[in-house]
């Protein structure tokens, strides 16, 4: 349910091409996306995502890149030197690894440094924590295509809960 | 063959351009500055993902310049590309076997790495290799109904092109104003 509200969102706010890596906690929602007229790239690695993203946007066309936060660290300089360089439209949606209850050890470095990664690059984000958020996500995605600018979001694990 | 030939041989066509951050970006605006042109002047290794990106977009064609260099550094956009690349793209890997807007350090092209065969193996059914500017203009003029990955051996070498003196800002407004109306 919370994953096809959440491909339901990306639909709303206009996006027209996902591109993306799979995460555990991301797979339902990759699916649910599938089900929708959305197209989806996935890429091997996320960098190219922002760069496949940035292509669409020149031609006008709202990208999204899904991926884990720890993908974030592969990004950060086409973000920086690509995106927001060129003043490109994108939303980052990613599942936020490395909280209460992660279950692997490495996921925690990378869940602690990515919001504020963010704040080094000026993206706003903000946490995606029960299903009044989701409603909240729309607006922020389609918020970042109406100013041009980049936004984010982390989807937390308690999102699920409630469902689990 | 220098890159700056290749280049002026892809910027004869009427197509979207997008070039490599460094000399494949000067060499292009000293040949043939145009607003289908897009000067990638950061985020190395991107140049082809991006091409992508516009090439599934719009149903202009796609040109992409890229080095050897650039292609190692995000060797899984040859597997995307593999996938998802629509007819309209065409991607040409200056093999000049150095990193040649830094001072030309070998890559491993110099070696025993080849990129062709890279190509081929993440899955790509187009690749050719080109050695001279008529065997390049034959190889761009045939890729329409097929995406296309040309590899084109060159010299190292740069040409005396100076640095692009527009914004980014101004490369990308009018860039995308020149997408929108169809080109």
């Amino acid at each position: 349910m919370i994953d096809r509200q959440i491909a339901e969102a990306l639909q709303a706010s206009g996006v027209e091409l996902v591109v993306s890596l799979p995460c555990a906690m991301l797979s339902g929602i990759l699916d649910e996306v599938d089900g929708l007229t959305i197209r989806r790239i996935p890429v091997c690695r996320e960098e190219e995502g922002i760069g496949i993203a940035a292509g669409a946007a020149l031609a006008g066309k709202n990208a999204v890149l899904i991926m884990q936060n720890s993908g974030l660290g592969n990004s950060l300089n086409a973000l920086a030197s690509l995106t927001c360089f060129y003043q490109l439209p994108l939303f980052l949606l990613m599942s936020h690894r490395g909280g209460r209850g992660e279950q692997i050890s490495a996921q925690i470095p990378m869940g602690l440094a990515a919001p504020r990664l963010l704040d080094v690059v000026s993206i706003e984000h903000k946490p995606i924590k029960s299903r009044p958020d989701i409603k909240q996500l729309e607006f922020l995605i389609r918020h970042t295509y109406e100013t041009g600018t980049v936004g984010a979001a982390f989807l937390s694990p308690e999102l699920w809960h409630a469902e689990r | 063959m220098l890159r700056g030939d290749i280049i002026r041989e892809i910027a004869r066509r009427d197509w979207l351009i997008v070039a490599n951050i460094g000399y494949p970006c000067r060499e292009l605006f000293a040949a043939a500055d145009k607003p289908g042109n897009f000067y990638m002047l950061g985020s190395m290794g991107l140049a082809s993902s991006l091409g992508l990106g516009l090439a599934v977009s719009q149903p202009g064609p796609v040109c992409v310049i890229e080095g050897d260099g650039s292609v190692l550094m995000n060797l899984g956009t040859l597997a995307t590309i593999a996938h998802h690349a629509p007819a309209n793209y065409c991607l040409v890997i200056v093999d000049n076997k150095v990193y040649g807007s830094t001072g030309n350090q070998p890559t491993c092209t110099a070696g025993l790495t080849d990129l062709a065969a890279i190509a081929r193996g993440a899955g790509n059914k187009n690749v050719v290799r080109v050695t001279t500017p008529a065997e390049l203009a034959l190889a761009l003029d045939k890729h329409t109904g097929l995406p296309a990955i040309i590899i084109a051996d060159a010299e190292p070498g740069n040409e005396n092109a100076p640095v692009i003196p527009l914004s980014a800002i101004e490369i990308k407004e009018r860039f995308m104003a020149h997408v929108k109306k169809g080109f």
